[in-house]
């Protein structure tokens, strides 16, 4: 397959997968908001915010954004030195050699009309910037399996943008480098820019380049004559000089090249340099073609999501662009992790092994669920208890280098699956108090259902509530269910309970009914009682469980020492995980 | 003097002017400000969930804080429970504080309960002392009847969280008359906020919410007077929420604490943050008089 042909094929699976990937901007949808918004309104209304945001003082914003956010990453700088050290050597060095050196027939002829690859400065640059790669792609690789940040997790696709970046790196200073050693190489420069053609001179200028220039002859050995070597330094002055500058100054490949010279024949006779070169070109189009598919992506769509988070208000932008910057915003996380590493909840998932607790990992979910894929119960629940463990305290939003939404995500895919219709018991924990500061921002006839669907997924598991003409035996029922109240030490204390009922008595939530037992089920010390006796299901299926305030005044005031409300977290914690087991 | 102060989640997303304010005050006082930016979830929301998760979510603070020496003060009284909890389980049950430990030192933390975790109300109370404060009071209020709200998780378990006398507590009291305000008596004065349950259940958190409040006014307040993240945040945008719903009128707005301070000391409405409240709070400016300088 020619180079072309296999340019074209790259150029044609990068081009396509751009056009998809922009048309899922406008055709994805996240959150109840956009759902009622067509494609065609959001094309439409896309145009006219840039066209609006273009032609207003808001430019002045983008700009700033675009200097300080963009080009120098200010915000990665903020946050870790090492990472933006990191990033600006890869963002800084490639894009660098993409510009002068791998599109030097458009770009440094046109600049630089005496341009040579092998002049100075351009043949010390391309080695200063592929350096800089190189620096930057290890720095990356100790970061992410050497210092092991701690939940900084590595996902195949973060490996593979390291492997091919790394890839063309390393093939471009090594395919340098076997250049320098090749005498074939040097043989073809010879006849193609010398003419010359006395075989005296031809050994001069030889042995001049197999002491200066690295060459590897298999006829010429140093060390030379001094003599000689002055001819072929007079024959390279007038010959070759002017287009090709001391390697020493290629001095990652020169390096390279002093290491791999005694196989320098070999190298030369299997040639490598040509292998190299196919290896190099082709881990750049296999990059191009993969770049839309990969992290790679934001390269482009980190821009646009800096610059769109700059100028864009909810409440004030239209809510079609909303819809589709959201959209747009999946594409332009680069799997960096700061969000995870600053999460509030992130030390949740050493406890609950659920990878969508952590922001980074959480969006990839949020990605598939946003294409329509057919996600199982099982995943989507997971999802939902994701970005239900979340105290909503907006740092993921603040840190993102990219400046992702992610507090305004999170909320709109936590309101779409609420309304799926699975059970979600970590709304019945203090979480929920963003939520209910948001109210007037969800559906409001379907508020209260995710709320009213927990608690009676968990009293559908106690039959002992359903059936109340049940005759109990006098024998507690579940033992290990008693002795399993010993997560803190107070819990036990719930069998020294006399029922005085002082607890229930002070209860700022009993006195609030005139018919307490029926709003609440058991009372406090009704449930102390049960769990006392063993009664797992009074305990678990009782209103007053999930409407206690933890307010503290029953175990303060029980003339008995009983942590009542310790014991309620506990049977809390209990149920919760009784019925979140059986849901899994 | 110096802590690290425990922000927590709300006050950084959604009850800045708590920080600006709290700032502000601590810094004519001259008690030291370190932030810690690691610190997470105090675990408050989690204890519902899985008591595992709680202690190890809390215990993380507290490893940070010991880490780098440093006392922890909170401004949230349910961080502050949280955080006073964890640290006394981890203080007194040894195999808790192995099991937390463990996944603590997967990234180089552990607590060895070498860490003395305080509300900023007793640190101003006890540490920086009322005449102190009151040598600060350039601009006292006259005529301001102000209903203070201590909290539950401040008071009780009073055995864990020692913050003041659960019965009959005082300290917040004399914190407020030291701004020359009138701490009024009033029965519901203990009693929850409602917050625990906003969101969980609106209907009875509303009522709570409500029942204390006409409480306070009934009582004779202008004011009520918070110092806790949840319990303002219930009082204000909350409240504000609720009134709209139920078509009442008449709130009773509430102040946080550092900002009726804060006024008293002469420091400016916009560091306090007066206007970033939601039922406005502006008018008590003009209960202020100008101390005048007695010649000494």
């Amino acid at each position: 397959m020619s180079l072309s042909t296999s340019l074209t094929i790259a150029l044609a699976i990068f081009g396509l997968a751009l056009i998809y990937k922009v048309s899922t901007w406008f055709r994805y949808k996240i959150g109840i908001q956009s759902i009622e918004i067509r494609t065609s309104e959001r094309v439409f209304s896309a145009l006219k915010g840039i066209l609006l945001t273009v032609f207003s003082p808001k430019i002045l914003t983008l700009l700033k954004v675009f200097v300080l956010d963009v080009l120098l990453q200010l915000r990665i700088l903020k946050e870790d030195f090492l990472r933006w050290f990191m990033h600006l050597c890869i963002y800084g060095g490639f894009m660098l050699l993409l510009l002068m050196h791998a599109l030097d027939k458009y770009i440094t002829v046109a600049l630089f009309n005496n341009y040579y690859p092998t002049i100075n400065p351009f043949m010390f640059l391309r080695n200063l910037f592929g350096v800089f790669v190189i620096l930057g792609v290890a720095i990356a690789i100790y970061r992410r399996f050497i210092l092991k940040v701690p939940r900084l997790i590595t996902n195949a696709m973060d490996i593979y943008t390291i492997i091919i970046v790394a890839v063309i790196m390393l093939s471009g200073i090594f395919l340098e480098a076997t250049k320098m050693v090749a005498y074939s190489d040097y043989q073809r420069m010879v006849n193609e820019y010398s003419g010359l053609s006395d075989p005296q001179e031809l050994k001069a200028l030889e042995a001049y380049w197999v002491k200066e220039f690295g060459t590897v002859s298999p006829n010429l050995k140093g060390p030379f004559d001094e003599k000689i070597l002055a001819q072929g330094r007079d024959l390279h002055q007038s010959s070759c000089a002017e287009c090709h500058a001391k390697p020493q100054w290629a001095f990652a490949g020169y390096g390279t090249a002093k290491v791999i010279s005694p196989i320098g024949l070999k190298i030369d006779r299997a040639r490598l340099p040509s292998l190299l070169w196919y290896l190099h070109v082709l881990a750049c189009w296999v990059g191009l073609a993969y770049l839309p598919f990969s992290k790679m992506f934001h390269i482009f769509t980190s821009q646009l999501s800096l610059l769109a988070n700059s100028v864009m208000e909810k409440g004030k932008s239209f809510p079609a662009n909303i819809a589709t910057r959201q959209v747009m915003e999946l594409d332009a996380c680069t799997h960096c992790g700061t969000c995870s590493l600053r999460c509030s909840v992130a030390i949740v998932f050493d406890e609950i092994p659920n990878i969508n607790i952590l922001p980074s990992e959480k969006i990839a979910s949020v990605k598939a669920l946003a294409s329509g894929k057919k996600l199982s119960p099982q995943a989507l629940r997971n999802i939902q208890e994701g970005v239900y463990l979340c105290t909503n305290c907006y740092r993921c939003t603040v840190v993102c280098p990219v400046g992702i939404n992610l507090q305004d995500l999170w909320f709109n895919v936590r309101e779409t699956l609420l309304q799926k219709g699975y059970p979600e018991f970590f709304a019945l924990s203090p979480l929920s108090f963003y939520r209910g500061l948001m109210r007037e921002q969800t559906v409001r006839k379907d508020y209260e259902k995710p709320l009213i669907r927990a608690r009676e997924a968990i009293a559908s598991q106690c039959d002992l509530m359903k059936r109340k003409e049940k005759v109990l035996p006098l024998t507690p029922a579940d033992r290990p269910f008693q002795s399993g109240l010993n997560l803190s030490a107070q819990a036990r204390t719930f069998s020294v309970c006399f029922g005085c009922q002082t607890c229930t008595t002070v209860c700022p939530v009993v006195s609030n009914y005139d018919n307490p037992q029926e709003a609440l089920g058991l009372l406090p010390h009704q449930i102390m009682h049960a769990a006392g006796l063993g009664l797992r299901d009074l305990a678990f299926g009782s209103n007053m469980l999930w409407d206690c305030l933890t307010c503290y005044q029953c175990q303060e005031q029980c003339p008995q020492g009983v942590s009542v409300t310790d014991v309620l977290y506990e049977l809390k914690n209990l149920a919760i995980k009784h019925v979140r087991e059986r849901a899994l | 003097m110096e802590y690290a102060v425990f922000l927590g989640c709300n006050i950084p997303a959604r009850l800045n002017q708590y920080e600006t304010s709290t700032r502000a005050v601590l810094e004519k006082l001259g008690v030291g400000w370190v932030d810690i930016r690691d610190f997470n979830c105090c675990g408050y929301p989690l204890r519902n969930i899985d008591f595992k998760v709680f202690l190890l979510s809390s215990a993380r603070n507290l490893a940070l804080a010991e880490k780098r020496r440093l006392n922890v003060m909170a401004l949230c009284k349910c961080c502050y429970g949280s955080l006073k909890k964890a640290d006394y389980l981890m203080k007194d049950n040894a195999s808790l504080r192995q099991e937390v430990n463990k996944t603590l030192e997967k990234e180089g933390l552990r607590y060895e309960g070498g860490v003395e975790v305080k509300h900023y109300l007793p640190v101003l109370y006890h540490e920086v002392g009322l005449t102190s404060i009151k040598e600060k009071v350039k601009k006292p209020f006259k005529g301001l009847k102000i209903a203070t709200h201590y909290g539950c998780h401040a008071l009780r378990p009073s055995q864990i969280v020692q913050f003041d006398d659960p019965v009959s507590p005082s300290l917040f009291d004399q914190l407020v008359e030291v701004t020359g305000a009138e701490s009024i008596t009033w029965p519901m004065k203990l009693e929850c906020c409602g917050a625990p349950l906003w969101g969980i259940h609106d209907e009875l958190s509303t009522d709570l919410t409500l029942k204390k409040l006409k409480n306070g006014r009934e009582s004779g307040a202008d004011y009520v007077c918070a110092a806790c993240t949840y319990c303002q945040i219930q009082f204000d945008t909350v409240q504000q929420m609720i009134l709209s719903q139920r078509g009442l009128n008449h709130p009773l707005p509430s102040i946080l604490y550092p900002q009726l301070l804060g006024l008293s000391m002469g420091i400016d409405s916009g560091t306090l943050g007066l206007k970033m409240n939601k039922i406005p709070i502006s008018e008590i400016e003009q209960l202020q008089t100008e101390q005048v300088e007695i010649p000494a």
